[in-house]
């Protein structure tokens, strides 16, 4: 069924990302949360724009691309379904280094990252139990990023 | 022969022996002095040998020095192995021919020299069956090994002398002759010189039937005996050796590598001397037309840069990796790959070492100060 | 240690720098390879390399080679043209555990060239389809352009009895609609029973470390794990010593390995 008949609690404490969440916190965040969705070649953000939201992706495929000149836009990621695009928002200056496309029709909850800033903020456990769910993201986005650094599969080593 | 058991054989009927086997067309090596060592070349008969000859070494040294007698066999091993023989240092393996786009391969025909080994020590008789392990004993057989190590006719020596880095009491290869040979000789200096003789093969009985030997008494087999004692009481080296395969698998990431690696430089001499070391490469050529080309079998040595070499570079690229490599396959992977040591603790890497590594040293620094669990093994 | 002598029939370029060989062995055939086994070929007075086999079993006469030029011998034999001459040595060495696999899922994780030594497998795979579950094939390359064997990957893509997922490390935008990111990522996204699966892993040493370490994270016993390793190797019969891996020879007792039995080699530097 589509997003407008479920409410956006339930859209939220549906998503992998925020599996296991008590029942108090998920009220809390879906405060700040709404529902999105994204036509094949829009963007979500740009590079260097104010990082002001964060993108659970319930539907669809999301391209993360750098420009450079001479060479277009370069995608270094793509980021399906169940997976979290941006984490800019967590640290000041909380701008985005980058572009994110959607490569297909994108359904997903943006989540406003002041809004929920302010919440972990006033809730230190709510904080923590955003924290712990990221963590891993960040840290499976550095070890795949160093796979790539590497250049493995180039001729010389 | 007239009677059963060993025999003895003058110094002077020595010679006897060369020409029985030089009646046989075999093509006799031994050792000779020659550019102040003493090296394995071809030799006409018992004068060409290093009579009163003896050798002083240790890690790094060689040098030859006067005995105050005329033993035969004096002296301990130099820096030649029979393997520059039966598994020499260049070998082409096949010749091609092209025409337009059709091109026939021939395989280069073995070997058909037989050689006669004269003075092959117990430590060498144990390489040379190491060696056989390699090139004869697995799927896949070297034709031109087997036909080299098929024709030879081995005449042993026990041992008189036990060198200055020797340790193959340590190693279970001597000093006494174990192996197959076809005749093992004791020297004995004391009173008449004299040989005794024993024949260890069908090949070896027929020509010790050709020899002017006598029987051997009780005493000059005490004397043989006694000599292989005295031997294997003057090692120069020990080095405890049940434990190998483990301790340096255990320990890949010990300091020690980083010691050692400061010293050596990677010469490959270890490798070059070392009875049992095995690695070679190959090279194909072919005239200026392409017509021609073929390829050539050469002796090659982990030590070298390009021994490793894969798209990117080499894998062994520091002397730490490469002195490890040869160290832990001599003595612990060895036992994995064929069931036994590669080392037959005849020193020749101690003292053709240009900085004096000494393997035993290594060994015995590795295992009094083992690698704690979990700091990098 | 004598090559035989073969021609090229075909060739034909897959990438930048990659080449397949299609050759045919003078006289009879030559034994019936294993999926994950090797040739030893001779660029005639240049030199001789050790090359997969990248066919399919079930022809054993078409000897299928695709080469990467990287230095003068493997330029030489990428150069060689239809009706040219080479040497053949083989087959060489220890392949994929097919018959491990039976009735069991198979995640397949393939990363550059590692394909090519894969692909023996996916045929029988796909030949024998009923005899297996799951089956998963996971292919990581640089980018679009080093992609190898697309058309074929397409016809997989249509079987519906098959997953096959590629990545690539980065993309133009223009060039690619697919995924991008390195080949661990796809692992998340396969279906297969993680005990009682068959993993067979191949490309760079790096990429295999992470991806063996990948499976057995998401429950797939190293036992279960296969990679086929790389080393200089000469002779191919274990007689040069320049193939050693620790007490391994790569050419005989390899190139394909159970993790469990590599995984303690693997953490040494330099080995």
């Amino acid at each position: 069924m589509s997003g407008a008949v479920k409410d956006i609690e339930e859209i939220v404490r549906e998503h992998p990302f925020f599996e296991g969440l008590l029942e108090p916190f998920g009220k809390l965040i879906s405060g700040c949360a709404k529902n999105v969705q994204f036509q094949p070649g829009e963007y979500l953000f740009h590079e260097g724009v104010a990082a002001d939201q964060f993108y659970l992706i319930r539907q669809g495929c999301v391209a993360l691309e750098i420009k450079a000149p001479g060479r277009g836009a370069i995608t270094f990621q793509t980021v399906r379904e169940d997976e979290v695009v941006g984490v800019e928002w967590l640290i000041p200056p909380y701008r985005w280094s980058y572009d994110a496309r959607a490569v297909d029709f994108t359904r997903a909850i943006a989540m406003d990252g002041a809004c929920l800033r302010g919440k972990c903020e006033a809730d230190h456990d709510l904080g923590y139990e955003v924290m712990k769910r990221f963590m891993p993201v960040l840290i499976q986005r550095l070890q795949a990023a160093q796979m790539q650094i590497l250049d493995v599969y180039g001729e010389q080593a | 022969m007239d009677h059963q058991g060993p025999s003895v054989l003058t110094a002077v009927g020595l010679q006897a022996l060369f020409d029985s086997l030089r009646r046989r067309g075999y093509r006799i090596v031994g050792p000779k002095v020659r550019d102040g060592a003493i090296v394995y070349d071809d030799i006409d008969g018992a004068a060409d040998l290093p009579q009163g000859w003896t050798d002083e070494q240790a890690p790094g040294r060689y040098r030859l020095a006067r005995r105050d007698d005329a033993a035969l066999f004096g002296y301990a091993v130099g820096p030649h192995s029979w393997k520059a023989f039966l598994h020499p240092s260049v070998q082409r393996l096949w010749t091609a021919r092209r025409e337009g786009d059709a091109v026939t391969v021939t395989p280069e025909p073995t070997s058909a020299e037989r050689f006669a080994f004269i003075g092959v020590r117990a430590c060498e008789l144990k390489a040379i069956a190491i060696q056989d392990r390699v090139f004869v004993g697995g799927a896949h057989v070297d034709p031109h090994y087997q036909a080299r190590r098929e024709g030879a006719f081995i005449v042993a020596v026990n041992c008189a002398e036990a060198g200055g880095t020797c340790f193959c009491v340590s190693m279970g290869s001597g000093p006494k002759v174990e192996a197959s040979y076809d005749l093992a000789l004791t020297e004995i200096t004391e009173g008449e010189h004299r040989f005794v003789i024993e024949a260890g093969s069908e090949a070896g009985r027929e020509v010790l039937a050709e020899l002017p030997e006598r029987a051997a008494l009780d005493g000059d087999l005490d004397a043989a005996e006694a000599v292989v004692q005295r031997t294997a009481a003057s090692m120069g080296r020990q080095m405890r050796s049940d434990d190998l395969r483990e301790l340096l698998a255990a320990n890949l990431e010990h300091p020690r590598w980083d010691d050692v690696a400061d010293r050596c430089l990677t010469c490959g001499n270890c490798t070059m001397v070392c009875p049992t070391c095995f690695c070679t490469s190959v090279e194909d050529s072919s005239d200026l037309t392409g017509a021609e080309s073929s390829r050539t079998r050469r002796w090659d040595s982990c030590f070298t840069m390009d021994f490793t070499h894969v798209p990117g570079g080499s894998v062994r690229a520091s002397a730490r990796s490469r002195y490890r490599q040869w160290m832990t396959h001599k003595l612990s992977s060895w036992v994995d790959q064929f069931g036994t040591s590669g080392c037959v603790g005849c020193g020749r890497c101690l003292t053709w070492c240009p900085v004096g590594i000494d393997i035993t040293e290594e060994v015995r620094a590795i295992r009094e100060s083992p690698s704690k669990p979990g700091v990098g093994t | 240690m004598v090559p035989r002598v073969g021609h090229v029939r075909r060739r034909r370029r897959e990438a930048p720098n990659v080449w397949t060989l299609e050759i045919e062995p003078d006289g009879p055939a030559s034994a019936a390879a294993a999926p994950g086994q090797f040739n030893m070929l001779t660029a005639f007075g240049v030199g001789e390399a050790a090359i997969s086999l990248s066919s399919d079993p079930a022809e054993p006469g078409r000897l299928v080679h695709t080469i990467r030029a990287v230095g003068p011998v493997s330029r030489a034999l990428a150069q060689l043209r239809p009706g040219a001459a080479l040497g053949l040595r083989g087959p060489f060495g220890a392949g994929w555990p097919m018959a491990e696999a039976a009735g069991r899922d198979v995640v397949i994780m393939a990363g550059g060239l590692g394909l090519a030594p894969l692909r023996p497998a996916i045929y029988q795979l796909l030949a024998e389809r009923a005899r297996y579950g799951q089956v998963q094939v996971l292919y990581g390359a640089r980018s679009p352009a080093d992609i190898l064997f697309r058309r074929e990957l397409e016809s997989w893509r249509q079987r519906l009895d098959v997953e096959i997922e590629v990545t690539v490390d980065h993309a133009a935008v223009s060039d690619w609609r697919g995924h991008v990111g390195v080949v661990t990522t796809l692992l998340g996204r396969a279906a297969f029973d993680p005990a009682n699966t068959v993993a067979l892993v191949c490309g760079p040493e790096i990429m295999m470390r992470f991806c063996a370490a990948a499976l057995a994270d998401a429950g797939v016993k190293a036992e279960a794990i296969h990679l086929s390793m790389e080393r200089n190797m000469k002779c191919a019969i274990g007689l040069c010593g320049h193939c050693q891996f620790g007490p391994v020879f790569i050419c005989r007792d390899g190139p394909v390995f159970r993790y469990d039995q590599v995984a303690g080699l693997l953490r040494h530097k330099e080995l």
